[in-house]
């Protein structure tokens, strides 16, 4: 069977495909973290050092990874916006803002939340927590920016110029316990393997699959009312079913 | 373990729920702007199509 993807790069076919696809992201998201969480409250043990205090740690971790990731994401969108002038990667980049700004707020307030019982303060001024900040102020200032210009391709441009700028924070943030000594502790789950119970280990990943799959069902959904806001004036959107009736 | 013995979670209540709470309140809040946005883009549509004498209301509800 040939798909024509092309196809799909135009916001006029994205905007239904995204329609169809925003329930079989948020689905399994609503249910994968309700598995995580089950696994991470009823079956992961009691930690011997952090006691229950450690079972922040699975919704910080996914938290953190997806600030970062969303954030590559974002910048990759905003370039290919930039270098092929493709309408819809830029309105990608621009659903995907909040939702990278919403999960380094979660990172930063779990941290808080895990940093007064386990080190004694709520912040510190460490590599790693002041690195995420900046991720934060980064995707802020992504969305003002957009936000400021009135004519959206120039405000494409202009955005996507700080977000490819911006990235190079990202590998920062992920490194910053390697190369500094830090308080925030190094990376438990390595390549070579981790330390952790079998169980924490499958909390965490339940965890950050369904932040995964939230995360895309959230942005296509955004995207469809960019999408709308954007193409107002054309005939498409003048013909969609929800447009033309009263309610929907 | 009963369910206050869950709830104290050994002192660190505050904490832990202060995190999970927040994260998913973020979440519930995330889900209503984007509905919310979604509405006011479709009312916008429709208050353009009505200003400019479009009169393609073929499906009434």
């Amino acid at each position: 069977m040939a798909i024509n993807w092309f196809k799909y790069s135009a916001p006029t076919t994205f905007y239904g495909l995204a329609g169809k696809l925003i329930p079989v992201f948020a689905w399994p998201a609503a249910i994968l973290f309700a598995i995580g969480l089950y696994i991470g409250f009823f079956v992961a043990p009691t930690d011997a050092v952090q006691s229950e205090a450690y079972r922040i740690m699975f919704i910080h971790v996914p938290a953190s990874i997806l600030s970062m990731f969303v954030y590559l994401i974002m910048a990759g969108y905003a370039a290919l916006g930039l270098i092929f002038k493709t309408r819809l990667s830029s309105m990608m980049a621009q659903a995907l803002a909040p939702t990278g700004a919403l999960f380094a707020f979660i990172s930063l307030w779990t941290g808080a939340l895990w940093g007064k019982p386990m080190w004694g303060a709520w912040w510190v001024w460490d590599a790693r927590l002041t690195s995420e900040l900046i991720l934060l102020f980064l995707y802020l200032g992504f969305i003002a920016l957009q936000a400021s210009i009135d004519d959206p391709r120039r405000a494409d441009k202009a955005s996507a110029l700080l977000a490819i700028v911006g990235s190079v924070n990202v590998p920062i943030i992920y490194f910053s316990v390697k190369w500094w000594n830090t308080l925030h502790q190094g990376s438990t789950i390595k390549f070579s393997g981790t330390s952790m119970h079998i169980s924490m280990q499958q909390a965490m990943f339940a965890v950050l699959v369904a932040c995964w799959l939230y995360a895309i069902a959230v942005s296509l959904a955004r995207v469809r009312s960019i999408i709308l806001e954007r193409e107002a004036n054309t005939q498409w959107v003048n013909d969609l079913p929800e447009v033309r009736s009263v309610e929907r | 373990m009963n369910w206050s013995e869950f709830f104290y979670m050994n002192g660190y209540a505050f904490y832990v729920w202060g995190s999970y709470g927040v994260a998913l309140l973020v979440f519930a809040v995330e889900i209503a702007m984007v509905r919310h946005r979604r509405q006011k883009a479709l009312r916008e549509l429709r208050l353009i199509r009505d200003e400019m004498g479009d009169d393609r209301t073929g499906e009434t509800a």
